[in-house]
C-alpha cells in the first residue's frame, strides 16, 4: 500500500511536469501564429517600391508606405525630445532622493501614468494641443506619446542610478567635484546602459501605438514633414486599411504590420547588445 | 568603446539636424488644405484630390472619418473644411460670429447590401426595409420577403444587421428615409448621424461596413453605392413611392433629384423622392466651410485656395464623378453652388476672383 | 554635503554653488512636473465631463441607454462590456500564464529552452495591439464564426467571446513575467524542506512555492487586468461596437475604449463629447485603482524576501 501511493504520487508529479511544458508552449503558440501570418502575407507585399512610394487612392495600384514610415520616425524622435530630458531628471531626483514627500508623490504618479489607457492620453492630448493649435499635427500626437513613454524612461533611469554602487558617488564629492557634476559625469554615464535600453524598450512599446494617433496625429495620404500638421503613422495605416474593404488594401495592411513587426523585434535585439555590451560591471 | 561613442553621437546630430529641418518646415509657405468628414464620397474626393495635387501642386489631405467628425472638426475649427452627407440645420449654421455653408459636389445612392450564397438578386419594399433594420424581421426566407420575391432561392439563415458604429451622415441619410416610410422607425428610432439601432453590428465608416459584409453571410447592411460596386456586392431593388422597383445607379439617382426644387442654400433631403423612376434612398454630399474666412488668425492665402478648390470641385471635379459611379451635379445646382463660393468672404471682401 | 558656502568668500565656489543650486531646482522641477501632469490629465478629465456630469449624474452609470439622438447616455453597457472581455480574458489565460511562470521559475530556469520561452514571451508582449487585433479580425473572428455555425447561434464572428480570445494572449506575457520573477524568489530552503521529507517536485510547487509566491501572482493578475481594461484596438476590431448590453459571451457589445475610439472624433453635440471624455474619466480611474493595487502588492512581496 505504502509502496502504491508512491507510485501514485510520481506518477502524478511526471504528469504535472508534462501537463506544465505543454501548457506553455500552447501559450506561445499564438506568438507563432500570428507572426507566421504576417510572414506569410507581408512578406509578398514588401518591395522597394513599397517602401518609397506614397499611398495611392482606391483602385490604383503600386501604393506605398512611405509617409507612414517617416510619419513613425518623426513621432518616435518628437517624443523622445519631451520625455527623455525631463524623465532622465525626474529619474535622477528619485535616485537620489529615496524618501520625502515629493519622492512618494512622484513614484505614485509615475505608477498611476505608466497604467492609463493609451485611448485617454489621446483625448487629453486632444484636449491640450489639438483644440487650442486649431489643428491635427504630428505634434499633438508626440506629446501623447511622450506621456505613454515618460513613467517608463523615469523608472528605469531610477532603477539604474540605485544600482549605481554608493561608494562611486562619495568618492566623487569627497574629491571636491561639485554635486552636479558628480551627477552628470559620474554617476549618470555609469548608469548609461539601462538608460539608453529603457529608452529604447519604450520605444519599441510606442512604435506600435495607435489609439492615441487616432485624434492627434490624425494620418496623412502625402508626404509631410511639418510637425505641425497631420501626418501619417504605420499603426494608424495598418487600422485605417485592414478595417476597409479593399483587398489591395489589406494586402498593404500585411506588408506594414510585416514592416513594423521587425522593426520593434530588431529594436528589441538592439536593446539587448547595448545592455549586454555597454553595462559597466561593478 | 570610443567607436561607438562617435557613432551614437553622430546618429544624435543627424538626428538633430533632421528634427531642425522638420520644425523648419513648420514656418514654410506651403499652403496644405485639411478636410474632414464623410465616407460615402471618400472614393470620390481621395481620386479628385490626388489630381488636384498633380494639377496644381496644392495638398488637400481627407481623412474620412465620418459625416459627424467633419462637423464636429469644423466647428472646432481645427480642419479648413468639412464633409457630410448629413445637412446641417439652419440652427446650427450659425455659430457665434460666423456661418457654415454648404455646398454639393455630387450625387450618391445609399444601398441595402447583402451577403447571401448563390447571389441572388433580392427586391425590397420599403416596410421590409424597416422590419430588418428593426429586428422584426428574423431570417432570410422570411414570408414577406419571399411574397414579393417569387421563384427566387432564400435561405432560411439568420438575417444579420450591419451598421455604422460612428457618427455617419450615410446613416443620416437611411434613417432619414426609414423615418419617412416607417412610422414606428421614425418614433422608436429616429433619424440622426448616430443612433439607438435596435440590433446589429457596428463597423467605422461604409468600408468597414462593406468588410463585415463581405466577410460575414446573411449579413444586411447599408453603403453607398460605389462601395458596393467597388467589392462586387449585391443590393436590393428598392420599391419606391410611385411603386416601381428601382435599381440604384447613376440614372435613378439623376432621376430623383431632377425635378425637386433645390433651395439656394442647397441643404435638402432627396430621399423617398416623387419621381416616377427616382431611387428613393438617393442623397447630396457637401462640402462645409466657414463664410468668413477670416476666422482664428486664418491666412487669407488658405481663403483664395479654399475657395479655388471648391471652384474646381464643382467644375473640373466632376468628370471624375460618373467612373466611380457616382452622379454629377446638375447645371441648376452647380449655378447655386457658384453663387454660394462667390459669396465666401476674408474679413468682409470677397475672396472670389475670377 | 559638508562645505559650508555661507562662510566662504572663493568667487569660483559661489559659482559652482549657484550652479548646484540650479541643477538641484531643476531635478525638484522635473519631479513636481511629473505629479503636476497627472493631476492635470484628471482634472482635464473631469472638467470635460461637467456637461454630462450635471446632467446626467448617476444614471451614467446605470442606464443602458446609449442614445445620441435622443442625448440619453448610459455607458453601463460598456462597462460590462469592458469588464466580462477582461475577467475572461484573464479566465483564459491564467493556466496559461501560471504554467509559464511555473516552467521558468522551477522546471527550466536555465539553458535553451528558458531562453526561447523567455524570448518567446517578450516578443509576444511587444507585437503592438493594432497588429493582434487585425490578425483577429481575418484570422480568428472566422474560426469563431465556423464555431458558432457549428452551435447553431447567430455566425457573427466577432464579439465578446472573441475579443476576450485576443486579449487573453496580449496579457499572457504581464503574469507570465511576475508570476516567474516570484516564484524564483521562493527561499530555496523552504522547498529543500520539502524536498528531504520526500515531497515530489509536484508536491512541492502545490504545497510550498505556490503559497509562498500567492501574492506576488495575485499582483500579476490584477496587472494584467489593467492591461485588459484599458486595451483599446485589437477589442475594437473585433467586439462587434454594437452599444448594447450583451445577452451572451458570443454576443457583439462594446468597451469604454472602443466606444471612445470609434465616436470621438465624431461626436457634434455636446453632451455626446463630454460623454465620451466621462467614460475616458471612469476608464482611468478604475485602471489606476486596479493598477496601483497591483503595484502596491508586488512592492509588499519584494519587501517581504
Amino acid at each position: 500500500m505504502q509502496g502504491d501511493k508512491v507510485s501514485v504520487r510520481i506518477f502524478g508529479d511526471k504528469a504535472f511536469k508534462l501537463f506544465i511544458i505543454f501548457l506553455s508552449f500552447v501559450a506561445v503558440l499564438p506568438l507563432f501564429l500570428v507572426l507566421g501570418y504576417i510572414i506569410k502575407n507581408g512578406i509578398a507585399s514588401v518591395n522597394w517600391q513599397f517602401l518609397i512610394n506614397l499611398p495611392k487612392p482606391v483602385g490604383e495600384a503600386g501604393g506605398g508606405i512611405s509617409n507612414a514610415l517617416v510619419g513613425t520616425g518623426i513621432l518616435m524622435l518628437l517624443s523622445c525630445v519631451f520625455s527623455v530630458p525631463l524623465g532622465i531628471l525626474a529619474g535622477i531626483y528619485l535616485s537620489e532622493h529615496r524618501r520625502g514627500k515629493l519622492s512618494y508623490l512622484t513614484r505614485l504618479c509615475v505608477e498611476v501614468l505608466q497604467g492609463v489607457p493609451s485611448i485617454v492620453i489621446g483625448i487629453v492630448a486632444y484636449l491640450w494641443v489639438v483644440l487650442p493649435m486649431r489643428t491635427f499635427s504630428a505634434f499633438s500626437g508626440g506629446v501623447a506619446l511622450s506621456i505613454m513613454m515618460l513613467p517608463v524612461v523615469v523608472r528605469t533611469t531610477e532603477e539604474t542610478l540605485k544600482l549605481v554602487p554608493n561608494a562611486l558617488r562619495e568618492a566623487s564629492l569627497a574629491l571636491g567635484v561639485p554635486y552636479h557634476r558628480t551627477i552628470l559625469k559620474v554617476i549618470l554615464p555609469a548608469g548609461m546602459s539601462g538608460i539608453v535600453s529603457g529608452i529604447l524598450l519604450s520605444l519599441t512599446r510606442i512604435a506600435g501605438e495607435t489609439a492615441p494617433l487616432l485624434f492627434t496625429a490624425f494620418g496623412s495620404s502625402f508626404m509631410n514633414l511639418n510637425i505641425f500638421k497631420p501626418m501619417s503613422a504605420l499603426p494608424l495605416l495598418i487600422f485605417n486599411y485592414a478595417t476597409s474593404p479593399y483587398p489591395e488594401w489589406h494586402s498593404i495592411a500585411w506588408g506594414a504590420s510585416f514592416v513594423l513587426v521587425v522593426f520593434v523585434l530588431v529594436l528589441n535585439l538592439i536593446t539587448k547588445l547595448v545592455v549586454r555590451k555597454w553595462k559597466t560591471q561593478f | 568603446m570610443r567607436k561607438k561613442l562617435g557613432i551614437l553621437t553622430a546618429g544624435l546630430v543627424a538626428g538633430m539636424m533632421f528634427f531642425g529641418f522638420c520644425l523648419s518646415q513648420g514656418f514654410a509657405k506651403d499652403v496644405e488644405l485639411i478636410g474632414a468628414g464623410a465616407t460615402f464620397p471618400y472614393p470620390l474626393y481621395s481620386k479628385m484630390f490626388n489630381a488636384y495635387y498633380r494639377e496644381f501642386g496644392v495638398k488637400v489631405n481627407y481623412q474620412s472619418i465620418g459625416s459627424g467628425g467633419g462637423i464636429r472638426q469644423l466647428l472646432n475649427k481645427t480642419v479648413d473644411f468639412g464633409a457630410t452627407d448629413a445637412f446641417m440645420s439652419d440652427e446650427e449654421i450659425k455659430t457665434k460670429d460666423n456661418y457654415i455653408l454648404h455646398i454639393p459636389t455630387c450625387l450618391g445612392a445609399v444601398v441595402v447590401a447583402y451577403n447571401l450564397p448563390g447571389n441572388p438578386q433580392i427586391k425590397f419594399t420599403p416596410e421590409i426595409i424597416a422590419d430588418i433594420f428593426l429586428g422584426k424581421i428574423k431570417k432570410w426566407n422570411d414570408p414577406r420577403i419571399l411574397a414579393v420575391n417569387p421563384g427566387v432561392n432564400l435561405p432560411g439563415m439568420n438575417v444579420m444587421v450591419v451598421h455604422r458604429s460612428d457618427g455617419s451622415g450615410t446613416t443620416f441619410v437611411f434613417s432619414d428615409y426609414l423615418s419617412k416610410i416607417s412610422k414606428e422607425w421614425e418614433k422608436r428610432v429616429g433619424k440622426g448621424k448616430a443612433l439607438n439601432w435596435p440590433t446589429g453590428l457596428g463597423a467605422k465608416g461604409n468600408e468597414g461596413v462593406s468588410g463585415l459584409i463581405k466577410q460575414i453571410p446573411g449579413t444586411c447592411g447599408y453603403v453607398e453605392l460605389t462601395y458596393a460596386l467597388q467589392n462586387n456586392m449585391i443590393f436590393g431593388i428598392i420599391k419606391n413611392k410611385s411603386g416601381n422597383f428601382i435599381k440604384p445607379s447613376i440614372e435613378s439617382v439623376n432621376l430623383a433629384a431632377a425635378g425637386i426644387k433645390i433651395p439656394s442654400h442647397t441643404r435638402i433631403s432627396i430621399t423617398d423622392t416623387e419621381a416616377e423612376y427616382g431611387y428613393p434612398i438617393s442623397s447630396f454630399t457637401w462640402l462645409i466651410f466657414y463664410k468668413e474666412q477670416g476666422y482664428a488668425g486664418r491666412e487669407k492665402r488658405k481663403a483664395t485656395e479654399l475657395v479655388k478648390l471648391l471652384w474646381w470641385v464643382v467644375h473640373e471635379g466632376q468628370r471624375f464623378c460618373e467612373p466611380l459611379h457616382y452622379a454629377p451635379l446638375p447645371k441648376n445646382v452647380v449655378e447655386k453652388a457658384e453663387s454660394i463660393i462667390k459669396s465666401v468672404v476674408y474679413k468682409g471682401e470677397p475672396v472670389f476672383a475670377r | 554635503m559638508g562645505i559650508d558656502y555661507k562662510e566662504t568668500t572663493d568667487k569660483s565656489l559661489k559659482k559652482i554653488s549657484s550652479s548646484e543650486l540650479i541643477f538641484r531646482r531643476v531635478l525638484y522641477i522635473s519631479a513636481f512636473i511629473l505629479v503636476v501632469l497627472v493631476g492635470a490629465v484628471f482634472f482635464s478629465l473631469l472638467v470635460s465631463s461637467f456637461p454630462s456630469l450635471k446632467k446626467l449624474g448617476i444614471r451614467f452609470l446605470f442606464g443602458k441607454t446609449w442614445d445620441p439622438v435622443k442625448g440619453e447616455f448610459g455607458a453601463f453597457s460598456f462597462l460590462v462590456g469592458t469588464l466580462l472581455t477582461s475577467f475572461l480574458a484573464l479566465l483564459i489565460s491564467l493556466p496559461f500564464s501560471l504554467s509559464i511562470s511555473i516552467f521558468l521559475g522551477e522546471y527550466f530556469s536555465r539553458g535553451f529552452f528558458s531562453s526561447f520561452l523567455k524570448s518567446a514571451v517578450e516578443i509576444l508582449a511587444g507585437i503592438p495591439s493594432v497588429i493582434y487585433g487585425f490578425w483577429g479580425l481575418f484570422i480568428l473572428v472566422p474560426v469563431v464564426r465556423a464555431f458558432e455555425i457549428k452551435l447553431g447561434i447567430m455566425p457573427y464572428g466577432v464579439g465578446i467571446f472573441t475579443a476576450s480570445l485576443v486579449l487573453s494572449i496580449m496579457i499572457i506575457p504581464y503574469s507570465a513575467t511576475i508570476g516567474r520573477e516570484v516564484i524564483q524568489l521562493v527561499p530555496s530552503e523552504l522547498k529543500e524542506a520539502a524536498f528531504s521529507l520526500g515531497a515530489t517536485k509536484f508536491e512541492v510547487i502545490r504545497k510550498v512555492v505556490l503559497p509562498y509566491a500567492r501574492s506576488g501572482i495575485l499582483a500579476g493578475i490584477l496587472l494584467s487586468l489593467g492591461r485588459a481594461l484599458g486595451e483599446t484596438m485589437a477589442v475594437t476590431m473585433v467586439i462587434g461596437n454594437a452599444n448594447i448590453l450583451p445577452d451572451s459571451i458570443f454576443s457583439p457589445s462594446n468597451t469604454m475604449a472602443s466606444v471612445i475610439a470609434n465616436e470621438f472624433a465624431e461626436a457634434t453635440e455636446t453632451l455626446h463629447l463630454s460623454s465620451l471624455i466621462e467614460v475616458g474619466l471612469l476608464l482611468f480611474i478604475v485602471t489606476t485603482i486596479v493598477n496601483i493595487i497591483g503595484r502596491q502588492i508586488v512592492k509588499k512581496v519584494s519587501i517581504e524576501v
